[in-house]
């Protein structure tokens, strides 16, 4: 404790000695790249090469995108100032389907990874539905929950669901043996020996898991809102397309971007706390 | 009566590969009593880790009884505290949690979990360390979360396998002291793997001396040299002579 508190100061030092230019360059170093590229599409869609429909420029998206949020000049028109509804809509079953697959994901991974005989006897059939591609259910989503939120959240459970249990599983068995014997050793049942050596081993796997399954259910709702339901950013996206309203197709798809980052990112901070036993013992920490 | 009391017990391992058996432990008897400090001592490979996975329940005989305490041993339990060779701590706990893991299984809840951890963090020497968590601290100090977490579950016996194996000569030496005064303090009973003779005779009231191949007991010695034990002294070099004219591989001749 002592050594920490001494050496602090020390490590400042040099920090403080960097000159100004570089530590300017060190804060713009990562916004380098994404700016030429905005510059470069601005003035190739302005220059006439391509129609200007087929590819709006930057500050053309901007305009729409504006009025989508804050309805500004009601470019948009019946989407005008609609775009926190939509978000709303999309995250709502990003959230939901998101919270089943992790539920059944992580309980049926533990199950499968703790006892053999479970997966035994749901492996087999797990394995021929995994090849199947989310997107092919829709149909059946469709006759069998209608037009709405249902098929949606229905497809992010499928998309987001197999991450999750497969990373369970591996989590499950890479497990330390000898943990548990330390467990068995000051008396611990079975049931006790899951929640706490088996369930906190598998965590750092079940976040990495999570993290893909989170991708994955921004897929699929946008998907399933194409062709499966009338609300949320996918259906103003594909809507967009047949109005031939490009601009607000590339805001749709930035927006999904970005909804797909902060949602990463929550997982990433979330883990961050959850897993702060491993910080300095793995190279990212 | 002994605390533990192992009767002509026999360890063997399937070899698939060679479609035959390695016999690890020949009818092996031994008995200790209450309060001893017994040192399995022999090579690798001569079968003190199989005896004390046996007494800690983690393996069973092939034939022969373990019992401990006048129970015959089926499975692991709290009644016999094993610290392993490497500290084995649930990288994921906090050092006092790690210490009062024992009180988690039993569902105790954390303000007495707190309260009795403290006590045998203090006994290890790492007050000040108790919210550190594993990977901060040196392999000496995770050793020591070990051991506290082994004594917090006031166990009828203590098993130790190598456990200092992996520290260097001087921080092993202070864990040696360090071991003693714990014994004496708690009124433990230990049974103690090593491979080291010096290791052995700093430690033990007895040492019990294997053979390897099959593992067998070839002499239980008393070990009553004064403590703190001095191992320069004439005494203790005569004690590990003796030591050494017993590992010596026996002379081809005898066997003949």
């Amino acid at each position: 404790m002592t050594q920490l508190s001494t050496s602090l100061p020390a490590a400042q030092a040099p920090v403080a000695a960097v000159p100004l230019w570089k530590r300017l360059y060190g804060r713009i170093e990562r916004a380098i790249v994404p700016v030429l590229l905005l510059v470069g599409w601005e003035i190739f869609s302005r220059s006439g090469v391509l129609p200007p429909a087929l590819l709006p420029a930057p500050s053309q998206v901007l305009v729409a995108w504006a009025d989508w949020v804050f309805a500004t000049d009601g470019n948009t028109q019946t989407y005008s100032g609609h775009w926190i509804h939509d978000v709303a809509s999309s995250a709502l079953r990003v959230f939901a389907g998101f919270a089943i697959s992790t539920v059944l994901g992580v309980g049926i991974g533990m199950a499968i990874g703790w006892s053999r005989t479970v997966e035994r006897l749901i492996e087999p059939v797990l394995q021929i539905l995994r090849p199947v591609p989310p997107v092919s259910w829709i149909p059946l989503a469709i006759i069998w929950f209608g037009i709405a939120d249902k098929p949606a959240i229905f497809l992010v459970f499928l998309g987001s669901f197999f991450p999750v249990l497969l990373s369970t599983i591996h989590g499950v068995k890479s497990c330390d043996r000898n943990l548990l014997r330390a467990g068995a050793m000051t008396g611990g049942t079975p049931g006790k020996l899951l929640r706490y050596i088996v369930f906190p081993a598998a965590l750092p796997s079940i976040f990495s898991g999570l993290r893909i399954a989170i991708g994955s259910a921004w897929m699929l709702t946008v998907t399933a809102e194409m062709v499966a339901v009338k609300s949320g950013v996918g259906y103003v996206l594909w809507d967009s397309y047949y109005f031939l309203r490009y601009d607000i197709v590339i805001a749709a798809m930035v927006s999904i971007g970005l909804l797909g980052f902060l949602s990463d990112l929550a997982i990433k901070l979330i883990a961050a706390r959850v897993l702060r036993w491993q910080r300095g013992t793995t190279k990212e920490a | 009566m002994s605390l533990i009391e192992i009767n002509n017990a026999t360890r063997l391992f399937d070899d698939p590969k060679r479609k035959g058996s390695v016999k690890a432990l020949d009818n092996v008897s031994l008995h200790v009593a209450r309060n001893e400090f017994l040192c399995l001592l022999g090579p690798s490979g001569c079968g003190k880790s199989t005896l004390l996975n046996l007494i800690a329940g983690f393996d069973k005989p092939s034939s022969g009884t373990v019992r401990v305490g006048g129970q015959i041993v089926s499975a692991p339990g709290a009644d016999r505290g094993v610290v392993f060779q490497q500290p084995t701590l649930m990288p994921w706990l906090s050092v006092w949690e790690n210490v009062a893991f024992h009180l988690t299984m039993q569902g105790v809840g954390k303000e007495l979990r707190r309260k009795k951890a403290q006590h045998f963090i203090e006994m290890v020497n790492l007050k000040g360390f108790e919210n550190h968590f594993p990977s901060e601290l040196s392999g000496g100090m995770n050793q020591r979360v070990g051991i506290a977490r082994a004594l917090l579950m006031n166990p009828e016996v203590i098993l130790m396998d190598e456990p200092f194996g992996a520290l260097d000569e001087q921080t092993k030496m202070e864990m040696h002291a360090e071991l003693v005064r714990i014994w004496r303090d708690s009124q433990s009973t230990i049974v103690f793997v090593t491979h080291g003779i010096d290791e052995s005779l700093a430690l033990g009231t007895h040492v019990a001396v294997m053979s390897a191949r099959p593992g067998r007991i070839r002499e239980m010695i008393t070990v009553d040299l004064p403590r703190p034990r001095d191992p320069t002294s004439p005494e203790f070099n005569d004690a590990k002579r003796h030591i050494l004219s017993l590992l010596r591989p026996e002379p081809v001749t005898t066997e003949a």
